[in-house]
């Protein structure tokens, strides 16, 4: 009886890995809902919530393009910054037209969307013609491009109506106009209508499309292109379509994370998305395990909690964070460390036991 | 300025990013990896330049000597600890180590030299040449010339010394160079310490021409010269030398005829398009597919 449920669970890894996903996010939340009302949650922490479910959502979209069809995506920051800055001004506009918060949040993430989306569109076409490295660089060419663009765009509306100019401020806004992307500052007195709960619901819907996504006959042609490009092609799978097909979800899921981040905050400043960010991303996509949606949420929340538990050693806690991340990449990845590991890993002993 | 100025500006920032991008395909010809900590060897290079410079009040030369064996070992040792444990590992694996090194060393460097700025001392005397009506500085020909001389000894030692031999055998086809009795992991250090005493003169010539030094001071090369070796096709050593030249004088005259703000992005756009033409950059092999 009990070796038959070790067993199904053991077999059937793959819903047990997708159901634990869900039960993760799920009962985070509770817990950490209910932390913040009875006021159990330092002010850190709660701050800490929103840019979180932010990395998630990125994350897992990052994860479908990099360990699901097997592209090296260094600029999902550059997403983040197009669905931000596209979901602040958004709300901004529509402040006074739509009065109700969550209507203009969620207007402000689908807004941040379709932009990803549009620019998914325009960088995917050059981007997927490559491979391997190459196509890795001009991933990060793309996110320095959007980041150079986004730091020299100036719009703002006033009575007149919207004020656009590039390079040059020359919006001149009358008085009562409000500046919405401001050049290199960004954007400014931002009203902050993002929240914890609208997070955890987007992580849950990015997980349902993604799943459902790898289950539909997209999803297997995705991987097959992964596994092996030319075999995909001789079996009449489209490549092109079908790599742009997640690496658009990707976008998609970096710009409602976008959206979601910048309307955390009242500032909001471009070069907050660079490279370091992409890279950022990727680590958490990288530890979690490729392809493993329910690793990078898990490594995610780790990640981004780890510098906050090493505040005490002040400037040291970066210095960890790097040993850290150096460490775990050399343990999980060496395979006599792996072989000397395994002896005390809990499938072993339980093994050991058996025998 | 004329249009001659501005090309022998570029030339000079190009060789800067020549001399970089060298140490990035020298690395991924013979290793495979991308070395993202790359750009923060030169960060190291350009404090101990400066330290022996200004606190130990030596000349240039012992100065550049001294940054580079620091250098050189920093490179070494990196490589030891923290690539060779990931031989065998995926490259994603790798990327992030060096990720984590990169982390490492920049976080490192603001414990100990804080994240206030240093001004790197003048080195050369300022001075210049006029050829054919523009005024070209000395540090500009200095750092040209030195680009040359580095760029010819490397081609002398890749071509004509038995560690060169072993180390294009080694980018040819890893297993055979094991099967001829070649010493893989010693080929891949010595590989290091040349790739990192190159960020060593690069970032004295670097400090020279831009004099401040801070932590995160190698990012921003890092990524221009990572570009630049791709550019000229990602493990082709005459590739990053022209991949350099070429970036240095695209950026030079963007900022000149263009935008000084959208010079990066007009930087990148380029390399977009030449890829598009050349996937595999302007001197990278091109990789047939078997079935």
């Amino acid at each position: 009886m009990a070796k038959s449920i070790f067993s199904s669970l053991f077999q059937n890894a793959q819903k047990r890995n997708r159901t634990v996903s869900f039960l993760i996010v799920i009962i985070a939340y509770a817990v950490l809902e209910s932390m913040m009302r009875s006021g159990n949650l330092s002010s850190l922490f709660t701050s800490l919530l929103v840019p979180m479910t932010c990395y998630i959502v990125a994350a897992i979209g990052l994860n479908l393009n990099v360990g699901i069809s097997g592209e090296l995506n260094l600029g999902q920051a550059g997403f983040m910054s197009v669905g931000a800055f596209t979901g602040v001004s958004i709300s901004g506009l529509l402040a006074n037209t739509v009065p109700n918060d969550t209507v203009r949040l969620i207007i402000a993430i689908i807004s941040g969307i379709v932009a990803a989306a549009i620019f998914g569109l325009i960088i995917g076409v050059p981007v997927l013609k490559l491979q391997g490295d190459y196509l890795a660089i001009v991933t990060l060419a793309f996110g320095q491009i959007l980041k150079s663009i986004i730091t020299n765009i100036y719009f703002g509306f006033d009575s007149a109506g919207l004020h656009f100019s590039f390079v040059e401020n020359k919006t001149s806004l009358l008085p009562g106009g409000k500046m919405l992307m401001n050049g290199p500052m960004g954007a400014t007195g931002t009203n902050k209508i993002s929240n914890f709960t609208t997070g955890v619901i987007l992580i849950l819907l990015s997980l349902i499309v993604v799943y459902n996504l790898m289950d539909s006959k997209s999803g297997r042609a995705i991987m097959a292109a992964r596994d092996n490009r030319i075999a995909a092609e001789s079996t009449g799978i489209p490549i092109l379509s079908t790599k742009m097909l997640s690496f658009l979800v990707s976008a998609c899921l970096g710009g409602a994370a976008g959206a979601l981040y910048g309307l955390n905050y009242s500032t909001l400043v471009p070069a907050k998305f660079d490279f370091n960010t992409s890279i950022l991303i990727l680590v958490y996509v990288v530890l979690g395990g490729l392809g493993n949606m329910t690793g990078t949420i898990i490594a995610t929340i780790v990640l981004v909690l780890l510098p906050e538990f090493l505040r005490s050693m002040q400037d040291y806690r970066m210095l960890i964070y790097a040993i850290v991340l150096i460490l775990i990449m050399i343990l999980t990845n060496n395979e006599d460390l792996k072989v000397r590991m395994s002896r005390f890993s809990l499938k072993s002993i339980l093994m050991r036991k058996k025998g | 300025m004329g249009f001659l100025s501005y090309l022998v500006s570029g030339l000079s920032l190009g060789s800067v990013y020549a001399i970089i991008a060298l140490g990035y395909t020298m690395v991924y010809g013979i290793a495979k990896m991308l070395n993202f900590a790359h750009g923060d060897v030169i960060m190291i290079g350009a404090y101990v330049a400066f330290f022996a410079l200004s606190n130990f009040g030596l000349p240039i030369i012992p100065a550049t000597l001294l940054s580079i064996v620091v250098c050189t070992l920093l490179g070494v040792i990196i490589e030891r600890l923290a690539y060779k444990p990931l031989r065998d590992a995926s490259s994603l694996s790798v990327l992030i180590t060096a990720i984590g090194v990169s982390y490492f060393l920049q976080n490192g460097a603001q414990i100990i030299w804080s994240s206030s700025t240093k001004v790197f001392p003048a080195i050369f005397q300022s001075g210049s040449v006029s050829l054919g009506g523009a005024s070209i500085s000395y540090l500009t020909l200095i750092t040209i010339g030195v680009c040359l001389i580095v760029m010819a000894a490397l081609t002398l030692f890749i071509n004509k010394t038995r560690t060169g031999a072993a180390m294009r055998a080694c980018s040819e086809d890893k297993g055979a160079a094991i099967l001829m009795g070649i010493n893989v992991n010693h080929i891949i250090s010595v590989t290091f310490a040349i790739g990192s005493g190159l960020a060593a003169i690069a970032s004295v010539l670097l400090c020279a021409a831009y004099p401040s030094v801070y932590p995160t001071l190698g990012a921003m090369p890092g990524i221009k010269a990572f570009t630049a070796a791709v550019f000229g096709g990602i493990g082709s050593i005459p590739g990053a030398f022209l991949g350099g030249l070429l970036l240095g004088v695209i950026e030079i005259f963007a900022k000149a005829y263009v935008s000084t703000q959208l010079s990066d992005a007009i930087v990148f756009a380029v390399l977009i398009v030449v890829l598009l033409i050349k996937p595999t950059g302007l001197l990278g092999k091109k990789i047939d597919e078997k079935v």
